[in-house]
């Protein structure tokens, strides 16, 4: 064996002991590592209590309420929706059915009092043209279904 | 290795003195493609480019943004890849390829986040969130600085290239983290819109604009790397006779 070779192999097994170390280190912090948790993992039990933490998902279609300063809306992952109010400026891509991650704590009435809210924006990039016909074509789908 | 003299050998040009030349005849072709490809890539980017149907005009920012953020992390492993033929097979102008590189791929990181906040604060209503996917991210800007630190304060050119290529072997396993962040946990960041294992969800004249961009700034990354290597190089070699002669011809043409 060439003494490169030799080095080349050393080089090789460090690296992959370092990648094995490096995947155990974030599979063990994986709880602390997601930036929000979903309605479900909260109706679950799984959220944090007594503590600042975030709820991720859609803004449920037909649930905003502006009552004066305060907003009322839900978030949902489809299968659990939980009720939030919150009192402060929304980002200009926060709309109903859109992605949005709320920052605050839950009370024990169930409603979580958000802090902060964040717009979640997905990978879809599309000309108004496209989103008008994509639109269309989902109407057309539920005008069929009933 | 007889027949080497024969055939085209690469390990020639392993060799300073004989990369040295081929740089510089390289280094300015690729610095007249990247003008173009940015050129034409900045037209798509604005004047091609529909505007997007849920962000309006901010979304533009991904022509400079997505293009930045693949070079800062394509640069970080190619640095490692020369790290580690350097380590493996004792070529002194790998570890300054790496060397010529990182500067570029800090610049890129840099703009990544940097055009990421401006994003942000319209987009999503924050500046920086401390998610999966920015925080690897600094990680790597703070990765890049470290290393160039690193190389900047070791004197003797033997430890200095060891020293170096360490640090980038065991800093790219962060790039992998940063590209699958979006993947493996919840982000604020979205997933990919571009990858290798689905259709792209993006409309083709956007897409077409952002892949000019990533070729710009791949031939400038090449560009730029040649030019930093050729000075690397008489740096590194400024006792050998050639090294002279060049610097007294450089002298001349001033």
């Amino acid at each position: 064996m060439k003494s490169r070779h030799k080095r080349m192999t050393l080089i090789l097994g460090g690296l992959l002991l370092l990648v094995g170390a490096t995947a155990l280190v974030l599979s063990a912090f994986r709880e602390n590592l997601v930036f929000f948790h979903t309605p479900s993992e909260v109706a679950e039990g799984k959220a944090p209590t007594g503590r600042t933490f975030r709820i991720g998902g859609m803004v449920e279609a037909g649930s905003i309420k502006r009552e004066g300063v305060e907003v009322r809306f839900a978030v949902t992952d489809t299968a659990r929706s939980i009720p939030v109010v919150y009192s402060g400026p929304l980002p200009d891509l926060f709309k109903e059915g859109k992605g949005a991650v709320v920052q605050g704590k839950l009370g024990t009435d169930g409603v979580f009092t958000a802090s902060e809210v964040l717009a979640k924006h997905d990978e879809n990039y599309m000309p108004p043209e496209a989103q008008h016909a994509i639109d269309q074509a989902q109407q057309t789908a539920k005008t069929l279904q009933q | 290795m007889s027949t080497s003299e024969s055939r085209f050998n690469l390990y020639h040009y392993a060799a300073p003195q004989a990369f040295y030349p081929v740089a510089g005849k390289l280094a300015p072709a690729f610095a007249v493609i990247a003008l173009l490809l940015t050129a034409i890539g900045l037209w798509i980017s604005f004047f091609k480019a529909p505007t997007d149907a849920v962000q309006g005009e901010v979304y533009r920012i991904i022509f400079i943004h997505v293009p930045a953020a693949w070079m800062s992390m394509f640069v970080f492993l190619v640095m490692a890849f020369w790290s580690a033929i350097g380590l493996a097979m004792n070529t002194r102008l790998s570890a300054l390829m790496a060397q010529a590189l990182a500067p570029t791929g800090a610049m890129f990181c840099f703009v990544a986040l940097w055009t990421g906040a401006l994003w942000g604060r319209p987009t999503w209503g924050a500046y920086w969130v401390w998610d999966a996917r920015l925080t690897s991210q600094l990680l790597l800007l703070f990765l890049y600085l470290g290393y160039m630190a690193l190389v900047a304060a070791i004197d003797d050119p033997r430890r200095r290239d060891k020293a170096g290529a360490i640090l980038c072997l065991v800093g790219a396993v962060n790039v992998p983290i940063i590209y699958f962040s979006v993947k493996w946990w919840n982000t604020l960041h979205q997933g990919a819109s571009v990858s290798l294992t689905k259709a792209p969800s993006m409309a083709t004249i956007m897409l077409s604009g952002m892949l000019v961009m990533a070729l710009a700034a791949w031939a400038y990354t090449i560009a730029v790397a040649l030019y930093r290597v050729r000075v690397l190089i008489l740096e590194r070699e400024r006792h050998a006779d050639w090294v002279r002669g060049e610097l007294a011809r450089l002298g001349e043409a001033n």
